[in-house]
Parts: C-alpha cells; structure tokens; sequence
C-alpha cells in the first residue's frame, strides 16, 4: 500500500493514503488502522483514521520518532501484500422516521430535487452508505456518498440546537447526530436509536469503515423503538 | 450484624466559582469514537499539585478557572494548590501555593480571584475518587457531556461533595513539601511558545511565515478550553480546505481570515483547516495561564528538541514521589 507520513506534533505523526477521498481507500485505512492497535499496542495512545490518513498519538516514554516509525513502516508496507479485508462486511441497519415533523428540511430537499418526499425517502434508504471517518463530536459519522439528486449545501445559517439522532444531508454526505448539538446540516428525519453511550462498549454504534443502511420506519415504530418527538 | 452505609467524605462545595472541573492527565485511545483528550491544561502546575502530596501521575484533580471556589472540608486531609498567582486563605489565613497543606473537618478554604495567571489546580491527598473509565480519565467535556464526578459532563458546582479519603495521623503529621522556586513560573512573563513546524508549512508563503514567528500577536478573547485565537499580522494561506484528519493537541490551524488558532485540550478530534505546525505541551502549560490581550510570540523548534523536554516532564512525574 503506497503511504507516507508527516510530523503534525511533539507525539503526533499522520500517515496519507492518499489525496482524495474516495470508498477505496476507507478499508485500506480501517485494515491499517486495526493492524497498528493490534501490534503496536500500548504503544500508541490514540489511532485516529480519518477519510484519508490516520494520525497516530505515541507514548514517548516508550519511543520517539524513529523508533516509532522503524515498526510502523515494515508494518504498513507488508500489509500491501494482504488483498482481502479482514474486517466484517455486515452493514448496520439504522431504522428513520423520515418526516417534516424531525426532518424539517425533508420539503425542501425534495423541492430542489424536484421529486416528492416519498422519493427522497425511498432514494436516501435505496443503498448502503460508508462510514468515512468519526469526528465533529462524539460518535458523529460521516457517511457517504448520497445520490447526486439529493446532494443539497450546508444551511447558510446553523441551527442552534439539533436534536439527538437526527439525520441530515450536507453536499454528497450524510451524518446522524448522535447528541443534541449546534448544527447546519439538512435535516430530513431521525432515529429513535441511541447512537453514542459513553457507558457502552463501544461507546458510538457506528465506526469509520462500517457500513450503514437506513430503514424507512412509520411514526408507530419510531415511538415503539423509544424515539422522542422533541428532548 | 447490622450493615451501615459508609458516611461520604470529603469536600463540600460552597461556591464553584467560574469554572471548575476534575481533570487529570486525559483520555488515550478514544479521539477515533470523536471524544477529546480533555485533561489539565496547565499539567506543570497540575502534575506539582499531586506530587506534592506524592500522587500517582495521572490522579484527578480541580481545575479552577479564574479563582472564586470555596469549600468546606469534611475530612482530615492535605492539599495543595498551585497554577496561578491566587490569594488562598483557610479559615481566613492567608495561606502559600505550591506547598502541600494539612486540612481539618470544618476548615473553610477561599481562592479569590487570580492576580496573575488563570487556572489553579487543587491536588488533595489519594486524590478524588471519581471514576476515570472514559479512555481511563475523569476529564469533564462539558459539551460532550462526558467525564466528572457523574460521568456526565457536568461542571463542579454548589453542594457537590467530592469524594476523597482521611490521612492518618501519622500521614498528617509529615513535614510541609514546596515546589522548588526555581519551578515556579511567572506567569507576568512575555509568552514565547516553542513550535514544531509541521507538513503544511509549505501551504505558507514564506513572506507569511516570516511574519508569524517575527511578530507579536495577542490571545483574543475567544479562548476556551478547546481552542486559542490570535489576533496580529494575518497570514495568507495557498490552496483549499484540506481534506479532515486528525488534529494534534496545540496544533496552529489558519482560517480563512488569516488568523492563528492554537487548538487545544478540548479540540474536535479531526478537521481540515492547514496547520503551520505545533505548539509544544510545554509551552501550552504557559499559555494555559495567560489571559486575553496577553503577547505572544513565536520561536521554531526541533522535534528533537522537543521530545527530549517533553519525555523529561513525563519521567520526572512519573517516577514515584519522594514525598512518600
């Protein structure tokens, strides 16, 4: 696999993948990600894969730089003989009230599309989604890509509070949010689905190089599953 | 046998002042699930609090913001506070920083407000008994609503009890230990932050990075525990957005108006803004005590450089304290 790396901090270093993002590159990234954590251990304090790159925290009380990179690149360059992906393919269903009352921007996605709002719906929840990288805030995963139709700009004005679970569209990208935060994506439906408990192992329901589906479910099922019309 | 519940100990909040949080050295092996560091942003100051008392490394500890907490002591215990310059007073006795101090039950302890510096760091004996299962920390993100006393996110306030032990006598009964003066900083000090210079530098006309590390620039009042913004001489960045990776703590990320901000403890944990490079952790700590309107210049240095100071903090407190 070709990589290289940059210093990015006193006991940081971020390897590249890769210039653009593209669905090639996020198992490539995953399969690297999990080989370092499994053989560099304790040595690095965090592992952060991100569409193209992963930065890697290391411990200097057990290396620095070139010790560090003396078993990181054997490591990454050997992993480029491994073709197939070790990870697990099954793709999490995440089941969507997709409607005005949780997705306000649902008409207007529609409207910009020109199609109706049971199309959209029936085009979000048609295809699997990747999970490209987590960040923003805690478990928030950025999935892509969505149809072309129903790509639509971040809101020229944020909106204060966005619900917990709530799921919205911004260019060719589409992300839950798993806590109720300021927020400026396009919002056309929600979860009734816990997405992040710092309680639980693990803590976010979905991690970069996952799969995710979505599940057009009615009012009745969003309720049954424990959804929330307002927090 | 009857069974009794353990009576809570320890110290009770009267007044929480601006801002005041558990922290200790932050969370490893999380920034993947979007979770921040966290931890003490001052960790000189932080780490002398709990070797003074002869602490583990990584025990939880109060980070007080801008002074104004006070409490009241259920047990018999020692502390010790340092970090900023804060006059502290038990039971109305002016009282010294940076010295590990016995505290009764019923002693009512007051930091005012800060005379220079900002955070102070309280250390108490055995350390609080808050929970540090998040990336093995009790640091409290209050926007994520993690970490602290309940795992909640939730700043210390009014009423709260923070748990911690009794000494023993023979505990209370050890000599006083101070920081050695020479390991006490001035905070009224100019600030001259030592950086690395990272990857992106080349995104910087050189005529820019020659401003950046030649002139002064003052911390802006947008500063929080997530981030530092500057205001000065603005930088022209070449090229777009960078696609998001991870972002190191102390990075200088470069919006589109030309502005530094040094992003720190509480930072997201990935983004796209081009970073010059990295402010050294312990030129943070510097930082960490400087208020809005402070100076602040720039000086390159070596990674080299860097690690040897960095791993010396970290093997210094990590060995086990003489105190004990």
């Amino acid at each position: 696999m070709h990589w290289r790396y940059d210093i990015t901090g006193v006991d940081t270093v971020t390897l590249h993948f890769g210039e653009r993002i593209e669905l090639a590159l996020v198992n490539p990234i995953q399969q690297a990600a999990q080989a370092l954590r499994q053989q560099l251990g304790a040595r690095l304090l965090d592992v952060v894969p991100s569409y193209t790159s992963i930065m890697l925290r290391y411990n200097l009380l057990k290396d620095d730089l070139a010790s560090l990179m003396a078993d990181v690149a054997p490591l990454l360059n050997n992993l480029s003989t491994s073709t197939n992906s070790q990870l697990a393919t099954n793709i999490i269903e995440i089941p969507i009230w997709y409607d005005a009352k949780v997705g306000p921007d649902l008409p207007r996605i529609a409207e910009l599309a020109g199609i109706t709002e049971q199309q959209v719906i029936e085009l979000h929840s048609s295809q699997p989604y990747q999970v490209f990288a987590i960040g923003f805030a805690p478990g928030f995963a950025y999935l892509g890509e969505v149809p072309e139709q129903l790509a639509a700009p971040r809101l020229a004005t944020p909106r204060i509070k966005v619900p917990a679970g709530s799921l919205g569209i911004a260019d060719t990208q589409t992300a839950l949010y798993p806590l109720a935060s300021p927020g400026g994506w396009n919002l056309i439906g929600r979860t009734p689905l816990t997405l992040f408990d710092p309680k639980r192992e693990p803590a976010s329901l979905l991690n970069a190089g996952q799969q995710v589906k979505f599940r057009a479910i009615n009012f009745a099922e969003y309720q049954a599953l424990g959804g929330q019309l307002d927090d | 046998m009857t069974k009794t519940t353990k009576p809570k100990n320890g110290l009770e909040i009267i007044n929480a002042g601006f801002l005041t949080l558990l922290q200790d050295a932050g969370r490893n092996q999380v920034m993947h699930q979007g979770l921040a560091n966290g931890g003490a942003m001052d960790r000189h100051a932080w780490a002398w609090a709990n070797r003074l008392l002869g602490n583990n490394y990584n025990t939880p500890a109060l980070e007080i913001t801008f002074g104004g907490l006070q409490l009241i002591s259920q047990v018999a215990t020692r502390i010790a506070i340092t970090g900023a310059e804060v006059p502290f007073t038990i039971n109305g006795q002016p009282q010294a920083l940076w010295s590990s101090i016995n505290l009764m039950p019923g002693d009512k302890l007051q930091l005012d407000a800060p005379k220079a510096g900002l955070r102070s760091y309280l250390a108490v004996g055995g350390g609080f008994s808050v929970p540090q299962n998040l990336g093995g920390s009790c640091a409290t993100l209050v926007r994520e609503g993690t970490g602290g006393q309940n795992e909640n996110g939730q700043k210390v306030a009014e009423g709260d009890l923070l748990p911690c032990q009794s000494l023993t006598t023979k505990e209370l009964a050890q000599q006083s230990f101070k920081v050695p003066a020479a390991n006490i900083p001035d905070y009224k000090q100019p600030l001259l932050l030592d950086v690395i210079l990272g990857a992106q530098v080349d995104r910087f006309p050189a005529a820019s990075l020659a401003r950046f590390f030649n002139e002064t620039y003052r911390l802006s009042p947008q500063m929080d525990r997530m981030g530092a913004r500057l205001d000065g001489p603005p930088l022209k960045v070449i090229g777009e957005r960078l696609i998001s990776e991870g972002i190191s703590l102390g990075a200088i990320q470069v919006t589109a108006d030309g502005q530094p901000i040094i992003l720190l403890n509480d930072r997201q944990t990935i983004g796209g803004y081009p970073k010059l490079g990295a402010v050294t952790p312990r030129s943070l700590d510097a930082l960490a005590q400087r208020l809005p309107g402070s100076e602040v210049r720039f000086k390159a240095v070596s990674l080299h450089q860097a690690q040897l100071r960095e791993k010396e903090f970290l093997q210094f407190f990590n060995k086990k304290s003489p105190t004990k």
